[in-house]
């Protein structure tokens, strides 16, 4: 039974990292409609910058600051050559971009900055804590943390500020924001800032745990069925997707993955989501579409 | 923005539903022409073996998916996993089954088909990018299964698959001209069947679905049957080439061979020569597999040992995302219509009014 | 006419793909190394290091001792992202040479890029490279004559882990009922080692516990919940890349010391350990390449190629780290093997057939490892047309939080043992493809 709880309160928690990562997609996908591959590629640009300015000697908080201003650049930079260029393409095309893009923004950070692993220290002791006999990590814990006020301060940020209203009506009806003299670009650059400030987060958490190196990169295979279990559109839905996917793959390959080898994780989410899909199919928390002919 | 998005549909047609009445009536000829024994007379071993094979396996790949989600409007990133099957069922036929390897691939592109069909099966409710990133459940699953049960690798000691000698019907096609023709055969014969099927009834129905699964299914086409049936045939198509990959191009395989960037590969390839064409996969297949080689041609020409090595390779690797982004910028429909307007233009040339 | 600069473009494109790079005339005194190599991708961070090593020890060839015997390597770069079917477009790119100068050898840097090309480099006569990795059964040289999976195969590996665990306990009687647990990374490599080890276990009667991690492996609390359920005396780790560093991080969490994980060749450098912080603090690993910056060598290297601003490092900090180290290594083995073959056929570039016969008569004793500077770093070797390995030991190395301490010499693998099982694989492979086994004696 403290297996199965232990595993149950670890795979919850572990799930929240991977609700970091969706958080960024959906951003993106709400307010442009565009399946951004290249979350990871930014992900890991977003965490390697941050971790060369650190080792270049510059404090926490200044590098930081830097991260976070050459993130808005490049987002005003993506605006700019990839999606105005590409606007009112199919959302295939729009993908492909990305896939594109992703190319870009790996080969910019491995070229820029190196191939090297970077080890990120943020203080956080990664000592098992006991509640009675079940063991949860401390890591774990404030990454949870972390996941939960990242969605509080984005659902504030769409709910009180201007350019969060703003941001919801072009995720409503784009042309009648359009026609009511929203800046669409402006709000596409807005999104695509935040995302990848989101990406920061997620990628020194992520950094943290594994060392920054290209493979963070890949975290993004773990954030899909995170992501279509919760849903494109919903910020709710990406932590309570991480949290069911954290859930369900850790307790599959504890209790279901010896019978049948091991090393399940991989495809087991996508089969968990598919599942989900068949009786929701647009996710736990995504807007159904009407279809009309 | 998100009503348009949920579905994969382009508002632009992507194909014509009635064909072109003026076709260039000897091209397709001459290419073959071109094909069958122009190339081999000038082509080298390195251009036969390593360029043209791969080349014509890929295109067979892009056919197939470009069948799924060019025709059919089904997108997919499942085409890794699913070649995966192709050439591990190719093996456990020879092997286990002791078939002739033609039998032997024709058996697997069936069984591919099979798997293809099992995966298409939520299409009915999964729409759009949910069905896509779904799709992904094949890619990992078949990777996951090919290296965990031996049996399917013949308890071989590190999960590859290797065929003894390549053989066809008793004769040693293993030179690079022989593994060329037989490439070129079987593509050209599935290309010919695959140009039939678009155009058939059912090629038609896979248009309609891909425009409009509900006004398809007013207008009483079977949907359901019809998504299930293009993913079996794309799976068809993709089990070939992955048999095809693993034993006449790359002599052994083992799933890292057909991972998940295989499978964007390949949607490179339809995306990038047109989707909704039969030409643009291989015009797709060309770019996708040429541009890597042409750009490190010309960057270590220019460049090597003047560069850091690690930031040329790294350079060439943003060139390349920045030329896919440029060509969907400025070719919407593929380099196939490209193509097309340009034959357009030169047959009225000179006199263009 | 934005369409005629696209298609001039493309053909543009294919043009340059179809034109053969310029031929400057060689004089016939080179001898063609091509290099697939990968700085880009996931594994970069292993390769530009060891890349380094390997470059920087042909430059200290070519430029101090003036090449091998007046032959100088003529070296050549393709990038590859570590994927077979890349590999294999560059090997058969290369494999005829370039402009007049042979190949004599080619190092296909990854275990599933030497599955893949293992038939096309027997019927190309074209030896296969592969140090510390490969086909573990293409050791049986008789069988395999053109792949080498040189100085440490994946057999050998497990043999020196148990043999080490032996040596900590207090001899292999009390290996008896001790639990040994794998952790290995889910793919052809981490498996590689499976028959060896169960071979062990029967022999010595320990518990054997095999526990996969799937690829890419950023994420291991299942895994190690299940070690920690185990309760087990000793863990074998064979991960690679991101999964090691994760690995060594989730064992903490799990309250699993370091100091009873014992990391493979490929879980051992220092980028797998520096990101798990001081979770690897003891954590011990198999270094058939050992890390460190003071060997003979590098001080030769030191004064010839860094201090001269010769060398392919970006940055000064990483000379002498276990990658670069792999790097040096590797290109010592192929000098040396060049050296052999020069021996016999004269001093001249040597083609894939003389490359062979100078690998399986590559013998690099105590006396010449003191020649070359890598007493200490290279373990004595010695090939026979029969035995492609050669050397199956290693030494231990303990990180300490800052750098990697070598605590054992070498540690020989028990390899009497282990060949009959390679052997019987040779053996099936032989006869699914049909190949009369050499005789070990006739070629000298």
């Amino acid at each position: 039974m403290n297996l199965f709880l232990e595993t149950l309160i670890g795979g919850l928690l572990a799930g929240t990292m991977y609700s970091l990562v969706a958080i960024g997609f959906v951003l993106i996908y709400k307010a442009s409609g565009v399946f951004n591959f290249a979350q990871g590629s930014i992900l890991l640009f977003a965490a390697l910058t941050f971790v060369t300015l650190l080792e270049q000697g510059l404090p926490f908080a200044a590098a930081l600051a830097v991260t976070i201003l050459i993130l808005i650049l490049g987002a005003i930079l993506i605006e700019r050559t990839v999606l105005r260029p590409l606007a009112n393409r199919s959302p295939m095309t729009l993908f492909m971009a990305t896939l594109g893009l992703s190319y870009v923004v790996e080969g910019a950070a491995q070229g820029l900055m190196g191939a090297q692993v970077h080890a990120l220290d943020l203080g956080i002791e990664d000592v098992p804590i006991f509640i009675g006999d079940v063991l949860i990590s401390q890591f774990d814990l404030v990454a949870a943390a972390t996941a939960v006020a990242l969605a509080l301060v984005l659902a504030l940020l769409f709910n009180n500020t201007r350019i969060g209203i703003s941001l919801r009506a072009v995720a409503d009806d784009t042309r009648a924001a359009l026609s009511i003299g929203i800046n669409l670009n402006r709000i596409w650059q807005i999104v695509w800032a935040v995302a990848g400030i989101v990406g920061l987060v997620a990628g020194m958490l992520w950094g943290a745990r594994q060392g920054i190196q290209f493979s963070l990169s890949l975290v993004v295979l773990k954030a899909l069925p995170v992501l279509i279990i919760g849903g494109f559109t919903s910020i709710g839905g990406a932590i309570v997707g991480g949290l069911i996917v954290g859930a369900a793959e850790n307790l599959a390959e504890t209790y279901v993955g010896p019978y049948i080898g091991g090393g399940i994780t991989p495809w087991f989410p996508y089969f968990l989501a598919i599942a989900f899909l068949y009786i929701r199919p647009a996710g736990l928390f995504g807007e159904r579409t009407l279809e009309r002919v | 923005m998100t009503h348009v998005s949920q579905t994969l549909s382009s508002s632009a047609p992507l194909a014509p539903l009635t064909l072109p009445a003026r076709r260039p009536r000897l091209a397709l000829p001459a290419l073959l022409l071109l094909a069958f024994v122009a190339v081999p007379l000038v082509g080298n071993d390195y251009w036969l073996g390593a360029i043209l094979v791969p080349f014509l396996i890929l295109s067979l790949a892009g056919l197939g998916l470009n069948l799924l989600t060019g025709y059919a409007g089904q997108t997919s990133l499942g085409s890794g996993g699913f070649m995966a099957v192709g050439a591990f069922a190719t093996f456990g036929f020879v092997v286990h089954g002791g078939l002739p390897l033609p039998v032997a691939v024709f058996l697997a592109g069936l069984v591919t088909a099979g798997a293809g069909l099992l995966f298409g099966l939520p299409s009915d409710r999964i729409k759009g990018f949910y069905l896509m990133v779904s799709s992904l459940a094949a890619q990992f699953f078949f990777e996951w299964l090919f290296q965990k049960f031996p049996w399917f690798y013949n308890y071989g000691s590190s999960g590859t698959i290797a065929l003894p000698r390549f053989e066809i019907f008793g004769l040693n096609a293993g030179s690079a001209l022989g593994r060329y023709y037989v490439t070129l055969a079987v593509v050209a014969v599935l290309t010919w069947i695959a140009a039939n099927l678009v155009r058939s009834q059912t090629g038609r129905s896979f248009m309609a679905i891909r425009d409009m699964d509900t006004a398809a299914a007013v207008i009483g086409i079977p949907v359901y049957r019809t998504k299930v049936l293009a993913f079996a045939v794309s799976s068809f198509y993709l089990g070939i080439a992955g048999a095809l990959w693993a034993f006449v191009y790359l002599g052994s395989a083992s799933v890292q061979s057909f991972g998940i960037s295989r499978s964007f590969q390949v949607l490179f390839i339809i995306i990038i020569g047109g989707m909704g064409s039969i030409s643009g996969n291989f015009i797709g297949a060309a770019f996708i597999s040429l541009l890597p080689l042409a750009i490190d041609y010309t960057a270590q020409y220019f460049f090597a040992g003047h560069v850091d090595a690690g930031l040329l390779q790294n350079t060439q690797k943003a060139i390349f995302g920045v030329l896919i982004i440029w060509f969907l910028i400025k070719e919407p429909d593929g380099l196939a219509r490209l193509f097309r307007n340009l034959g357009e233009r030169l047959s009225n040339w000179p006199l263009r009014f | 006419m934005k369409r005629l600069v696209l298609t001039a473009l493309l053909a543009a494109g294919v043009a340059a793909t179809a034109l053969a790079p310029p031929s400057a005339h060689a004089d016939g005194k080179e001898q063609y190394v091509p290099l697939p190599t990968y700085r880009v991708g996931p594994y970069a961070s292993s390769g530009t290091l060891w890349w380094a090593g390997t470059l920087d020890y042909f430059r200290y060839i070519n430029e101090v001792e003036g090449g091998i015997n007046g032959v100088k390597l003529k070296i050549e770069e393709f990038e590859t992202e570590w994927s077979p079917d890349r590999t294999v477009e560059v090997y058969e790119r290369v494999k005829n040479g370039k402009d007049g100068a042979p190949v004599a050898f080619f190092f296909t840097h990854g275990t599933p890029a030497s599955y893949a090309l293992i038939e096309k480099g027997a019927a190309d006569k074209i030896p296969l490279i592969d140090p510390a990795g490969g086909r573990t059964e293409s050791t049986d040289g008789t069988v395999f004559p053109y792949a080498f999976p040189l100085l440490f195969n994946y057999f050998s590996q497990a043999s020196v882990g148990i043999n080490y665990i032996a040596q900590k306990e207090g001899g292999f009687d009390k290996l008896k009922g001790k639990k040994i647990v794998t952790v290995y990374h889910d793919s052809a490599y981490g498996r590689e080692t499976q028959a060896a080890v169960n071979l062990l276990a029967k022999k010595y009667g320990f518990e054997n516990f095999q526990i996969p991690v799937a690829d890419p492996g950023n994420e291991q609390s299942p895994q190690w919940r299940q070690v920690r359920e185990i309760k087990p005396d000793w863990v074998f780790l064979r991960t690679w890349g991101v999964s090691t560093p994760v690995a060594i991080k989730t064992a903490q969490r799990f309250g699993i010391p370091a100091d009873r994980i014992i990391g493979d060749v490929w879980a051992g450098s220092e980028a797998d350990v520096i990101p798990a912080g001081t979770a690897a603090k003891g954590y011990q690993a198999l270094a058939p390449y050992p890390g460190g910056p003071n060997f003979e060598i590098h001080d030769r290297l030191r004064k010839a190629i860094l201090d001269t601003g010769k060398s392919d490092l970006k940055d000064k900090k990483f000379f002498g780290a276990v990658y670069y180290n792999i790097g040096l290594i590797n290109a010592v083995l192929a000098v040396e093997a060049l050296r052999a073959g020069q021996a016999k056929f004269g001093n001249r570039p040597l083609n894939g057939e003389e490359g062979r016969w100078g690998f399986e008569h590559l013998t690099i004793d105590d006396a010449r490892l003191k020649e070359i500077g890598f007493q200490g770093l290279l373990q004595p070797i010695k090939l026979t047309p029969a035995d492609h390995e050669g050397g199956g030991a290693a030494r231990i190395q303990q990180w300490d939080g800052e750098k990697w301490v070598l605590v054992t010499d070498w540690i020989q693998a028990d390899r009497d043992t282990l060949r009959p099982l390679i052997e019987a694989k040779a053996a099936a492979y032989a006869k699914e493809h049909s190949i009369t086994p050499r005789s070990p004696t006739a070629e000298n």
